[in-house]
């Protein structure tokens, strides 16, 4: 890969992205298995850049994962997509940002659709009015999460403790980035960097110090696959797409990987931890250890300096002890698993096929 | 069954979307992830929409192979005519669920306990995933730091600074119940409930046919894999 090159034509693909006033929608997976990171975007957007980010406490899914999973009609996915626009009309906002990947593509799907078939947009005001006796205008412009993250992301440089960089080598960090499929495969245009080249974390690893690894299975699937994940019987699925992409990356050995998506995550965390129970295999340069997997949330956290276990990194099954230790971020091993007051919440059993704190 | 599958296909924004220029040149199965480990191949189900042959388009409707896509949506950015394997799978599930078909495959029957956890989280909670209802005995995967986490669910929540059950925003709030009455009435006027209640019905008369119960039904359908779904 000439690497230069691609720089020069990722930047034909960036997109103007609002410098402020949002309003925020949540994610259902996020909240459940990375709920810091969650809190972690208002806090570093809020109070660390000083934007302004609203929360209506009304809103609610986007309903994406039940459409995705097809237990929904597309009428009512686009009816509770209208009525999370109507709460941002009440509020007075026009710039919508999703902390959700599948939300991001439901919105962004639903506004396309409404723009080829306008007819179709008739009929869902209609029914929300029906429903709910409310109206909305449509956002001006939707952005996921990660955008703003990526779009402030030299100001968070410049206020950094911590550089995405090997202490002892001085060497930048070896960082594989993910990007969830319905950021960009869908509708290429509403991501920064499009499809082909996603430029959207790779800009915040740039800026935070870090090398970019380009491997064969970058733009694979985590696998998550919706019902091939929420259905026991198929998970096989899941874990075969994941398990693809760690055999691809293996011989890059990469120091950690960061995500935008919410099951990513998840799904690159947990099923390492699958394969060490199932295969015996590590991934990663420490032998019985694995890759960490990020947040984009946690990375900007650990290099703004915040304690890694209030940003969550606890929640992790892969151990991110070694990873702190590489840039030399310190931390306090015997609070990991403490509650609020130093509350003694007990601790997770370790498993017996992968090394955990 | 006179009903006229490809024109009732035609009704659905994504299968017009998906297929209206598809030349069948096979880019959607060569990118697929779904094709990689089931035996599936998003071109022969879009050939046979194509023909639009109601006895074969009936058949797809009741098989195994509709359900084997993961919507990742991979098909899109590759097909080099703007079409989209993907939507014509939602499509076709839509409408396998709504004609009851679902029932006649191994993978069309998930339908039943996917519908139960994901709608019954969304009308009783606001989420389509929620911890309270989150099983993890029958997701062991997710590690034994996900089962800590569960059994200390407040005090962890709390530690994390989510505002869990709580009254306004942040992370998993307890949504009011004026605004889960709202999505409730949306899913009565949209067709939701109606979806619920067809693939509840007919879940029930499969089950019975099967001679379970419900819940033997939810989780068989749930856990049980023939085994021959997947490329050697």
């Amino acid at each position: 890969m000439i690497y230069e090159g691609k720089q020069k034509i990722w930047a034909d693909y960036q997109k103007e992205i609002p410098e402020d006033h949002w309003y925020f929608v949540r994610s259902c997976i996020r909240q459940n298995f990375f709920p810091a990171s969650e809190k972690y975007f208002t806090e570093i957007t809020k109070n660390v850049l000083g934007k302004d980010i609203y929360e209506s406490p009304h809103h609610t899914t986007c309903g994406g994962i039940a459409y995705h999973c097809d237990t929904i009609p597309q009428e009512t996915v686009m009816t509770i997509v209208a009525r999370q626009f109507a709460l941002m009309t009440e509020a007075g906002y026009e710039n919508y940002a999703a902390s959700c990947i599948t939300s991001f593509g439901n919105y962004i799907e639903t506004l396309e659709t409404w723009h080829e078939f306008p007819e179709l947009e008739a009929k869902i005001r209609e029914m929300l009015w029906k429903a709910c006796r409310r109206e909305f205008q449509k956002p001006k412009y939707v952005a996921h999460s990660s955008d703003l993250i990526y779009k402030f992301r030299n100001e968070i440089a410049s206020r950094a403790r911590f550089r995405l960089v090997n202490k002892e080598t001085g060497e930048p960090l070896r960082v594989v980035e993910h990007i969830g499929c319905h950021y960009n495969k869908m509708f290429p245009s509403k991501g920064v960097g499009g499809a082909e080249y996603p430029y959207v974390l790779c800009g915040m690893i740039e800026s935070w110090g870090g090398q970019i690894i380009d491997y064969p299975e970058r733009r694979h699937c985590c696998g998550y696959g919706f019902r091939q994940y929420h259905v026991q019987a198929n998970r096989g699925y899941s874990f075969s797409n994941t398990h693809k992409k760690f055999e691809s990356m293996e011989p890059y050995k990469p120091d950690m990987i960061i995500t935008n998506c919410p099951g990513c995550p998840y799904f690159l965390d947990r099923w390492q931890y699958v394969t060490a129970e199932t295969e015996g295999k590590t991934y990663g340069d420490k032998p019985g250890f694995g890759i960490p997997v990020f947040t984009y949330e946690e990375v900007a956290g650990l290099v703004l300096g915040y304690n890694p276990w209030d940003l969550g990194l606890q929640m992790h099954q892969i151990a991110v002890e070694p990873l702190l230790d590489k840039i030399g971020i310190p931390y306090d091993p015997a609070s990991k698993y403490l509650g609020v007051n130093k509350k003694d919440l007990g601790k997770p059993v370790l498993p017996g096929c992968i090394t955990c704190f | 069954m006179n009903l006229n599958l490809y024109e009732e296909l035609c009704k659905d924004y994504r299968f017009r979307e998906g297929l209206h220029t598809c030349i069948n040149c096979g880019t959607c199965t060569a990118i697929c992830p779904a094709a990689e480990f089931y035996r599936y191949d998003p071109r022969k189900i879009l050939d046979t929409v194509q023909r639009k042959d109601n006895d074969a388009i009936e058949a797809l409707l009741k098989s195994d192979t509709i359900w084997y896509c993961g919507e990742c949506m991979s098909c899109l950015t590759r097909c080099p005519r703007k079409n989209g394997a993907g939507l014509v799978i939602m499509a076709l599930r839509s409408l396998s669920a709504r004609l009851g078909y679902f029932v006649n495959s191994e993978k069309g029957r998930q339908l039943y306990p996917l519908t139960k956890a994901l709608t019954g989280n969304i009308l009783n909670y606001g989420y389509c995933v929620y911890p309270r209802t989150f099983d993890w005995e029958k997701h062991k995967e997710s590690g034994p730091v996900y089962k800590w986490h569960l059994e200390h669910l407040e005090d962890d929540m709390e530690r994390l600074g989510a505002n869990f059950e709580g009254e306004g925003p942040g992370v998993l709030r307890r949504i009011p119940q004026k605004d889960l009455d709202e999505i409730r009435a949306i899913f009565d006027v949209t067709g939701g409930t109606e979806r619920i209640e067809t693939v509840n019905r007919c879940s029930a008369e499969k089950a019975a046919e099967m001679g379970m119960t419900m819940d033997e039904y939810e989780a068989y359908t749930f856990s049980h894999n023939s085994g021959c779904h997947t490329n050697d």
